[in-house]
């Protein structure tokens, strides 16, 4: 292990490495011996601690020395996640330590999330249980790419092949099922270094590499140099008379001269300087991962999240996006909530509009639902009404993943799904219109605009539905506005009475409002008695394609029975003239777009029917609409 | 790319996430290397400017070549200096004699809870790096401290994909760590490649050097004969001791220096 000078080996870029998998499987016993037998820790250091638990009068375990090092032995909070160098004949690693315990989740997910590969680690008298499973679903989730899969405590079955082939086999038919096929299946004794530098003799039937053969074998990370250019601005500078746009570059490489295409909206603009400071001479090209710093030729309108590529090769423009996710908030993830997205250096406000599918990572089986607990993992699809800038995670690692904030915490992680060819984004349409129209608004809101017409006898239930699918919608992100007869008749229409004209009068005018927020995006639910067949016709006339019918249609024997304003009664009695149903006649639409008998289905399957009502006539086609264009 | 930009990339990211999600920021500069290198590295993030404070909490107990450094680098590169001290503790006469955590924590912790909040700093960045020792390994980069400065170990936010936490209830403070990812020999091997000024403390006179510079009566010089920075690179190289060794606050019990953090030292 001694053949290289220190000197070459820790100019050489540390591989940081994570040791995964279910509590007391033996992670931190592989980290003490690995350490150990690589000559890695200070001379005399094993020695200090056999001797210190002689003292204690406990048995020594390979285990103390990671604790020691970090000297929190006696504080007892290993719980997070901790640094450990050590080194190989072939180069230097750092060991992000795990923890095992499930509630530590996101303290595994912070040390993951920045290494090139990964350790499984799998007792061999329990096989994978569900923390390892959970465990590498995660890596996966995360971007680890390689694995390799350790099976330790062999000394515990008599070093037995049959039994190694076993959990092998178990685990290596879970690890296909995910897309991760690790690189080596090691069986090993942590406890007795069998297999950890050194191989084992009891194990003559094992001819792949050791622990140490397997982390050498791990390739460093690829440069993304190679890929299409992604950068995104991070920040716009005017300290002096310079102009500079700075941000990393994610993949691909740019070069002075090169012309650049933001994202959103496709403004371009030619790079003339790659600034920087306190270098021999000015940068004429960088590549990823540089944080740089570059000068355009025009003052184009460009922001903090918006992402410079190539013409030819943009990332895609969408409001909707099917995510993978992992889910650490201490509130479950629910249909309709809001979060922010953080894409990037973009931040959005997204909406979760589906649970497709929840995973139990213990048989992968998914199921439908409208929330995702802590901890768990899921497939979920979000709305933004801002126009998102996203790749492909299967291409792009860097640009295709986003975490999610509520209130002030990070509460999970996504990788973005390759869109279904079916619902490849509207791209360019948006950015040359100059006016915008009912498509673009309806791309954004996830729904077209539109009037929900509620027309029925007084105490039929327009007002409580109204109010109840305005309130259910809302919830849901949608823009959606109750308009109700009384509030109209007490400001707009105060200078209205109830004569036939009147009434008409009150109807066109609210038809004209309604009209108005639909054709500013918004679902309009109006609940006006509306008696005439005329009125109604001037209304569907003057709403359009916005308009649809809704006959809540109670018949007046049930609503005389409710009668919750008193109304009927004073109508009886004459107390109110031309009182529809009573003194005057309501007629019931010949043709609505949608009947709820309020009568004889409850005021909840009444909502219920028009909230679906409502999805399938305005909120999915908008869906469909956004995703069907070509580019 | 190597190695060494590699991590001043990253750095400077940092810097930048920072300087555009956080109002009222400041840099903490002990005029050591860490933080000259820490410096540096903002002058590369902002294209040769320190577009925020660099504050200095002076303990009046400093080595005055360091106080000499600090007066002449905050002209030459144009610095916004605030200066920090803990008046009320320094006129009672606290000192190491009255103990050395009591002393730290009266003059570092307690200086730096002051001029921050004279200030209305919401946002420090400060240059620990995680192979200084067990406590700040578990360092994040956007480091919370509550109202009273202290720090929860124990729940941490999570902190991955370069997704840093960038908002916080009110009354929160913020650490900025730049060069948590850094080892020792990095911040030597950078200030090598950078030409980056020191005090000349760092380099043996008489057989002895600083590793590590503090106040002078908790700062114990090593036996070195390493006069410049490929001397001191070489000597590291073949090191084995901690870089702290020489630091005597943090040796007056095993966890000594986990509950100075905690407190809310640096």
């Amino acid at each position: 292990m001694n053949a290289i000078s220190p000197q070459r080996l820790s100019s050489q870029r540390r591989l940081p490495i994570v040791i995964v998998g279910h509590v007391d499987h033996g992670k931190s016993t592989l980290v003490g011996r690995l350490l150990n037998d690589t000559g890695s820790l200070p001379e005399g250091k094993v020695e200090a601690m056999r001797e210190m638990s002689r003292r204690r009068g406990m048995p020594f375990e390979w285990s103390f020395v990671m604790d020691a090092l970090q000297a929190e032995r006696d504080q007892g909070i290993t719980i997070d996640t901790t640094q450990v160098r050590f080194q190989t004949a072939t180069r230097p690693y750092v060991i992000i330590d795990a923890p095992g315990h499930k509630e530590f989740l996101k303290n595994m997910v912070t040390g993951a999330a920045s290494a090139d590969a990964a350790l499984l680690v799998i007792d061999v008298t329990e096989g994978a249980l569900e923390q390892s499973r959970r465990h590498a679903y995660l890596l996966h989730l995360l971007g680890v790419r390689q694995v390799a899969v350790v099976i330790n405590k062999m000394d515990m079955c008599d070093f037995s092949e049959a039994r190694y082939h076993d959990v092998a086999k178990g685990i290596l038919g879970y690890l296909e099922e995910i897309g991760v096929r690790p690189s080596a299946v090691v069986p090993i004794s942590a406890r007795h270094g069998n297999n950890i530098v050194t191989r084992c003799k009891h194990m003559d039937w094992y001819s792949g590499p050791t622990v140490a053969e397997a982390l050498d074998n791990f390739l460093p990370p690829k440069s993304l140099t190679d890929q299409p250019l992604r950068f995104p601005i991070q920040d716009i500078y005017k300290f002096d008379e310079r102009r500079i746009i700075a941000g990393r570059i994610e993949s691909g490489a740019l070069a002075v001269g090169d012309t650049l295409t933001f994202s959103p909206g496709g403004r371009t603009a030619k790079i003339v300087t790659i600034e920087s400071w306190n270098e021999p001479e000015a940068r004429t090209q960088a590549v990823a991962g540089q944080s740089v710093g570059i000068t355009l030729d025009q003052q184009i309108f460009i922001e903090r999240g918006h992402i410079a590529a190539r013409a030819e090769a943009r990332p895609i423009e969408t409001h909707s996006i099917r995510v993978n996710l992992f889910w650490l908030g201490h509130e479950p993830l629910v249909v309709g909530r809001s979060y922010i997205l953080k894409l990037g250096t973009a931040e959005h406000d997204v909406t979760v509009q589906a649970v497709e599918r929840v995973i139990d990572v213990e048989d992968l089986s998914g199921r439908g639902g409208d929330r995702v607990e802590r901890n768990g993992v899921g497939e979920v699809v979000l709305h933004s009404r801002s126009t998102l800038v996203v790749d492909d995670f299967g291409d792009f690692s860097r640009t295709g993943r986003a975490v999610l904030v509520d209130g002030y915490d990070v509460v999970g992680g996504c990788i973005i799904q390759k869109p279904k060819t079916d619902e490849m984004p509207a791209h360019n349409l948006i950015a040359t219109a100059h006016t915008l129209t009912a498509e673009e608004r309806s791309i954004s809101n996830g729904h077209q605009g539109g009037i929900l017409w509620l027309t029925g006898l007084s105490g039929s239930g327009k007002s409580t539905l109204a109010m109840g699918l305005e309130r259910e919608l809302f919830r849901k992100g949608v823009q959606i506005c109750a308009l109700d007869g009384d509030a109209v008749r007490q400001g707009l229409n105060v200078d209205l009475g109830f004569s036939p004209e009147h009434r008409s009068e009150n109807i066109r005018r609210v038809a004209q409002v309604a009209r108005l927020f639909a054709e500013s995006g918004m679902i309009v639910v109006t609940a006006f008695i509306s008696p005439t067949r005329a009125d109604r016709a001037i209304a569907r006339e003057i709403g359009g394609s916005f308009f649809h019918e809704v006959h809540v249609a109670a018949d007046l024997d049930t609503c005389e029975t409710r009668d919750a304003k008193g109304l009927y009664k004073k109508a009886r009695t004459g107390l109110i003239p031309e009182f529809t149903g009573v003194s005057a006649p309501y007629e019931a639409p010949v043709n609505p777009e949608l009947v709820l008998d309020t009568g004889k289905i409850s005021a909840e399957g009444s909502l219920a029917d028009l909230a679906r009502y409502t999805e399938l006539a305005l909120i999915r086609p908008a869906r469909r609409g956004s995703k069907t264009k070509a580019v | 790319m190597d190695q060494l930009s590699a991590l001043e990339d990253q750095s400077i990211y940092i810097f930048r996430e920072a300087f555009n999600r956080l109002d009222k920021l400041a840099m903490l500069w002990s005029i050591g290397k860490d933080s000259n290198v820490m410096l540096w590295l903002a002058r590369k993030a902002f294209f040769g400017h320190v577009p925020f404070p660099v504050v200095h909490v002076d303990t009046h107990h400093k080595i005055p070549e360091m106080i000499e450094f600090r007066d002449r680098m905050a002209k030459e590169w144009k610095l916004d200096l605030v200066l920090g001290e803990n008046r009320a503790a320094l006129d009672a006469g606290m000192g190491p004699a009255r103990g050395r955590i009591t002393c730290c924590t009266a003059l570092k912790t307690e200086g730096l809870k002051s001029v921050i909040g004279e200030n209305g700093f919401t946002a420090v960045f400060a240059g620990i790096r995680r192979d200084e020792d067990g406590t700040r390994a578990k360092e994040r980069v956007f480091s919370p401290r509550t109202e009273n400065a202290e720090w929860d170990f124990r729940d941490q936010p999570p902190e991955f994909w370069d997704q840093f936490k960038t908002t916080f209830p009110p009354g929160t403070s913020l650490r900025v760590h730049p060069i948590l990812h850094w080892t020792e020999l990095d911040v030597w091997r950078y200030i090598r490649r950078e030409n980056i000024p020191l005090v000349d403390l760092y380099f043996s006179k008489n057989g002895r050097r600083y590793r590590s510079l503090g106040c002078a009566p908790c700062t114990a010089s090593i036996e070195s004969t390493a006069s410049t920075v490929d001397e001191i690179i070489a000597e590291l190289e073949r090191s084995n001791t901690s870089e702290r060794a020489g630091r005597a606050q943090d040796k007056v019990s095993e966890d000594a220096f986990e509950r100075l953090r905690a407190g809310g030292y640096m």
